[in-house]
This record gives structure tokens, C-alpha cells and sequence, in this order.
């Protein structure tokens, strides 16, 4: 695997598996005292991000970090692109420093692939667009694996809120799928893709209807701009129908997990007394995210190729 | 132990009498080196070395690298407790985020690093095969990321020389003169499965081939 672009460049489900194996790895290498390894010294990890995150970037870099690469930052909004600069001028400048692995947020779907077509280094999607965010989906399936064991085959996610806009939901469909998970996806119909075909998914619309048959409630993050855009009278009317609040969770199996990629907009999509309950993962998510993203650093930058 | 040089021993372990070697040509058993009780009498003898030399197996941690390493420290730990009555802790360490060959060949993690507290502890590294002492370097590395051992020692089956690094073993099975064409087969059950045993394997033709 030379670039990370989509869930499809991991090589099915024995390519997943491998990387979700050795992601327990590098997280008992994050637990310890000294939680740094020297596997990637001297390889030099660059984020460039055009569009706002915390904790990706932040994931990355710990990653890159722990693994003893050096990383730089490029961060739209104090950098050159304000004065003008090109994508295709800004990659061949940083190209010309000598990087080893981009890693790219950007608001237009294809932008990694454009990009690694364009650098000798390995290129990983950290989100693009509305197209896809692979380490979200292998972050999101191996804290499903430390919860329910190392088969997900035959679980029940169930993905609320804004499918159609979100490359959380598609990178996790595609992730999910792939190691047996049975997939529903409930949003206000205006928030559903135009077309589901090829979805190896379920489509409701009413949340109520599944609550009681999920093994985990996966919400996403509701943006206000879409009420803008007329996809939903209101955040109290989303609430209404499609949040989990402190009710809906009552109505959950005991043992149904409560996942959220963040960031959370508590009282909306998600009760703040559930966002807190044990069942929820948030904030384990967030922690499995750094060794995973070492693995997947480690797999392009140390493995030598030819291992998945 | 793994080598830059050669796929790893444990990729190829059936008994036909003769199959491809490291260097693409084809290679025929040479010699048997151990079998199964020469090797057993042989990681007992080392045992009582180890408990010898530290008077006692108190102060001792057994560490074994993987793969084969690891199924050889809880043999030596399981003699140990034969004659002394104490079971010296056993841990696990991967080696691979410490090697200095990454990137020039293909790597993966063998497992859990998994090690007791070493810290004032005289941690004895275990592996089954000793040949440029590169795996061992990086096994130092690895260790001192762990914690601060009083000594290091190191306990191998077979020492087969070529030697890359100044790396010496306190506690060696058997000294094996080597070329550089041939390779120390080693097959543990617990790991390979079969009878135990330790094979020289080389190219057709005279040992200078």
C-alpha cells in the first residue's frame, strides 16, 4: 500500500484485519511510560489541511510523533494559499522539502487522489469532501473490536444524521461491510443520499423504529449550516425526531454502544448525559485514533510494501 | 531470529530433502544439528547456567524475542523451576519498531511486547538464533525503553557466527560455523509444530558454495 485514499485501498477485509490487528500494538506502545518508538526516524510526516480539525490533525501528528517522524504543519490559514498559491504549487513546494507522507484534509472530494498523483510521497485521506475519511472508519472499527471482541460479524450499527453529507458514514459503510457488520442508516429523508445503490445498507427514516434492534447508535455531527439550506426546520425539531436524548437511550439495549467521530454538539444530535454515559465511546475513539493512525503510518512509511 | 539477509527461518520448515534457499538456488539438508532430546539436554544445560552464574534465579527475568525466543524463555523457565523451585518471570518483546533494516525490507509486528518489570532485575534475552546481532541491538534498544535491567544477559540455541555488530551471547546452546549460503533451520513445536529440531541447510555441492 503506497497511498491511503479511500477504505478500498486497504485490500478487503484481510488488509482491514491486518491493520486492525496490528493496531493493539502500537496502542500497548502508547500505554507505556516511554510511549515512542524510533520505527520511523528520519521520515518526515506533513499535514496539510484545508479545512478546519482538531483532533485529526492532532491524531496524526501524535501518531507521526510516537513513531519518532518528524512533522511540519501547513495550515491554510497562515499560509500562502491566502496570498494565492495553487494546490498543485503548494504540494510541489512541500514536495521539494522532502517529505515522505502528506496527509490531507480538503474540502473537495478527490483532492488526495489529484495530490498523490502529483508527489513521490505516500498520501493519506484525512477527509475529503463528502467522498470519505478512512482512519475514521478503521479508528471506529477497531474501538468497536476492544468492546465486542475481535468478530464484528453479524453486529448492528445503526448511522444517524447527515448521511448524505458525510464521509464519516461512507468510509465506515464501505469499513464496516467489509468485516460482516449488518449497516441501517437512519436520517431525515432530506439527509439521505440521492441514491443508495451499491449501499450494502438499510435505509429508515424514523429512529424510534430501530432503537430496540441496534448493537450501536453511531451519530454524526449535525451542521447548522444545513438548516440554512432549508434540509430541516430546525436543531429542537432534529432533536425532536432524530437526536438520541436521555428517552431514546432508555429505550436502548443495555449493552448498545453509543459512538459519536466528534466534534459533538451536546443537546443536539446527542443528550449531554448520554455523550457521558458509559456506553459511550467518544472519548476511547478518540484514543484508539492515535494508534491506529500509527499503523497505518507504519504499514506506508516502515513496512517495506510488499507485508499487507 | 530474523536476518536482513534471509526470509525468516520460519518460513520455510517441511522435511523435503531439498527446497529453495535464501539466495534462489536449491539447498539440501546438511546436517541435523539437534533433535528433539539433544535439544531439550541443551536448553536444560543452559538453564543451569543461567541460575549458576546468578546465583540463583531470583534477580532473573526471561525475555524471549520473538517468535521462537519466546517459546524458548518458557522452556528455559520451565527447567529452572524443575531444579531451583522458583519460576522466573518470562516476558515477550517485539523487536521491529527498534530494527535498524526498516524500510529496506518488509517488516510486521511478531506480537504484544509483553515484559515484567526489569528495572534492578538481570533480564536474560532468549533467541533461537544468533547471526549478525543486529535483532539483539535492536532488543537493547527496545529493553531500555522498558526500564533500567541491573545487567542484560543473553542465552541463544544456536550461535552461528557473522557477526555485524560487537553482540556476544553469555549462554549458547551450540556453536555452529556457518557460510553465508546456508541457513540454521530451527522448529519448535509450540511454534512450528512437528518434532523439535535444528537443521543446516545449504546450497548443493561443497560448504565454500
Amino acid at each position: 500500500m503506497k497511498h491511503l485514499l479511500s477504505v478500498d485501498d486497504l485490500g478487503g477485509r484481510p488488509g482491514i484485519e491486518t491493520i486492525l490487528e496490528r493496531s493493539r500494538y502500537f496502542l500497548d506502545v502508547t500505554r507505556r511510560d516511554l510511549p515512542k518508538v524510533p520505527a520511523l526516524r528520519a521520515k518526515t510526516v506533513v499535514s496539510l489541511f484545508y479545512e478546519d480539525s482538531t483532533r485529526t490533525r492532532l491524531s496524526f501528528e501524535t501518531a507521526a510523533k510516537r513513531l519518532s517522524a518528524d512533522t511540519m504543519n501547513f495550515s491554510v490559514s497562515t499560509s500562502s494559499v491566502k496570498k494565492g498559491e495553487s494546490l498543485l504549487d503548494t504540494v510541489q513546494t512541500i514536495e521539494a522539502m522532502g517529505v515522505d507522507a502528506i496527509v490531507v484534509r480538503h474540502a473537495a472530494a478527490g483532492a488526495p487522489y489529484r495530490i498523490a498523483q502529483w508527489t513521490s510521497a505516500s498520501v493519506i485521506n484525512a477527509g475529503d469532501g463528502r467522498h470519505e475519511h478512512p482512519t475514521q472508519a478503521l479508528l471506529d472499527a477497531f474501538t468497536l473490536q476492544r468492546h465486542r471482541g475481535p468478530s464484528l460479524d453479524g453486529a448492528h450499527i445503526v448511522i444517524v444524521g447527515d448521511i448524505a453529507h458525510s464521509r464519516v458514514a461512507r468510509s465506515n459503510v464501505k469499513l464496516l461491510a467489509a468485516l460482516g457488520c449488518r449497516l441501517t442508516l437512519v436520517a431525515p429523508p432530506t439527509l439521505m443520499p440521492e441514491s443508495l445503490v451499491g449501499w450494502p445498507v438499510e435505509a429508515r427514516y424514523d429512529l424510534d423504529d430501530v432503537l430496540r434492534e441496534a448493537d450501536v447508535v453511531y451519530l454524526l455531527r449535525i451542521q447548522r449550516e444545513r438548516i440554512d439550506a432549508g434540509l430541516f426546520p430546525s436543531l429542537r425539531e432534529y432533536t425532536a425526531r432524530w437526536g438520541l436524548t436521555n428517552e431514546r437511550f432508555a429505550r436502548l439495549k443495555p449493552d448498545t454502544l453509543v459512538m459519536h467521530p466528534g466534534p459533538m454538539n451536546r443537546g443536539i444530535e446527542i443528550a449531554d448525559d448520554v455523550a457521558d454515559a458509559p456506553q459511550s465511546l467518544v472519548t476511547e475513539q478518540v484514543a484508539n485514533g492515535v494508534a491506529v493512525r500509527m499503523a497505518v503510518l507504519f504499514e506506508l512509511l516502515g513496512a517495506g510494501g510488499s507485508v499487507v | 531470529m530474523t536476518t536482513p539477509n534471509h526470509a525468516p527461518q520460519g518460513d520455510h520448515h517441511d522435511s523435503t530433502a531439498s527446497a529453495v534457499g535464501p539466495s534462489g538456488g536449491v539447498v539440501v539438508l546438511r546436517t541435523e544439528v539437534f533433535d528433539a532430546a539433544t535439544l531439550r539436554r541443551s536448553l536444560t544445560r543452559v538453564a543451569h547456567e543461567i541460575v549458576e552464574r546468578n546465583r540463583g534465579a531470583e534477580a532473573v527475568v526471561l525475555v524471549g524475542l520473538y517468535t521462537r525466543g519466546v517459546a524458548l524463555a518458557h522452556r528455559i523457565a520451565d527447567a529452572v523451576e524443575l531444579f531451583e523451585g522458583v519460576r522466573p518471570p518470562v516476558g515477550a518483546l517485539d523487536v521491529v519498531f527498534h530494527r535498524d533494516d526498516i524500510g529496506l525490507r518488509p517488516v510486521a509486528p511478531s506480537g504484544p511486547t509483553e515484559v515484567p518489570d526489569v528495572t534492578g532485575r538481570v533480564v536474560v534475552l532468549v533467541d533461537d538464533v544468533l547471526f549478525t546481532g543486529r535483532t539483539v541491538r535492536a532488543a537493547l534498544d527496545a529493553l531500555a525503553d522498558l526500564g533500567r535491567p541491573r545487567a542484560v544477559q543473553l542465552a541463544v540455541l544456536v550461535d552461528r557466527g557473522h557477526r555485524e555488530l560487537p553482540v556476544r551471547a553469555d549462554y549458547v546452546g551450540k556453536n555452529l560455523p556457518t557460510s553465508l549460503a546456508e541457513d540454521v533451520r530451527v522448529r519448535l513445536h509450540e511454534v512450528d509444530g512437528g518434532d523439535d529440531g535444528v537443521e543446516l541447510w545449504g546450497p548443493e555441492g561443497g560448504r565454500d558454495a
